[in-house]
């Protein structure tokens, strides 16, 4: 997806992870992603560096999946779909 | 030309079975060492390993299990060198030292600082995810015996059991990944 495609996303739960370190983003994005059905989207906010390798990652594993990053600020926002 | 078959199905029935109890998607880490940093290593391994959808089991011996002593709880009957051990080595994850830089209690008092400035959780608040988590911590029976440690004084743990070195090769056979820390 595009960066501009994600701005514009209705994510259908976000989770904020900023101001956790590792491995706080993926284990809030566990329990998140719980707490969705199926095809839903998932937003995580993390100020975490490794997060950005570490979701994708995790997604792949757990075959959700990976829709992009959008950087802000201070902190980037990550998007998956729900396995 | 029957008979050729079957055995030959017999034998893939073998090998699909040993395959079926082989490595799943398990960790087991042997977690040897006492010191902050690298029980720290092992505690966000362990949780994160959690979050790949891993079942994780700890085997906790020798220095490490200092770290799971809960310093509220003190048990009576120790014989004078189990005293002895008990009062050298750490009483829980609050007191472990660093392998470096320790310098007195200083070098680790000055990274737990930027540990919380920076959001990495402490020692103890990791053992608490890895317990609400389900990770298992097995304690290697030997060592608690050598130094004279006794379960009553161990942290309340959900998952915790006293074994020995036959349940963490059982555990590490299983495992797609094997650790010592």
């Amino acid at each position: 997806m595009t960066t501009e495609e994600l701005k514009n996303l209705k994510a259908n739960q976000t989770v904020d992870a900023r101001g956790t370190a590792c491995p706080g983003p993926l284990l809030a994005a566990k329990k998140a992603v719980g707490d969705i059905e199926s095809g839903e989207i998932l937003e995580i906010l993390s100020s975490d560096e490794g997060t950005k390798h570490d979701i994708p990652k995790w997604c792949e594993k757990m075959e959700h999946e990976f829709l992009g990053i959008v950087e802000e600020d201070s902190y980037s926002r990550l998007f998956l779909k729900k396995a | 030309m029957d008979m050729e078959f079957e055995k030959q199905l017999e034998e893939l029935k073998k090998k699909v079975g040993k395959l079926e109890k082989g490595r799943k998607d398990k960790m087991t880490l042997v977690v040897f060492s006492g010191e902050l940093d690298k029980l720290m290593a092992a505690m966000i391994i362990a949780t994160g390993a959690t979050a790949m959808d891993m079942e994780v089991k700890l085997f906790f011996t020798f220095w490490a299990t200092a770290a799971l002593r809960d310093p509220k709880k003190s048990v009576k009957g120790k014989t004078f060198m189990s005293k002895m051990f008990g009062f050298m080595l750490p009483k829980g994850a609050k007191k472990v030292k660093l392998s470096n830089m320790n310098m007195g209690g200083m070098g680790k008092a000055m990274l737990e600082g930027l540990m919380k400035k920076k959001g990495v959780k402490s020692l103890p608040e990791l053992f608490q995810a890895a317990g609400e988590l389900g990770v298992e911590i097995n304690v290697c029976e030997m060592s608690m015996d050598l130094m004279g440690f006794k379960k009553e004084e161990l942290i309340d743990y959900p998952k915790l059991n006293i074994c020995g070195v036959g349940t963490f090769l059982s555990d590490a056979e299983e495992s797609k990944i094997q650790l010592f820390i």
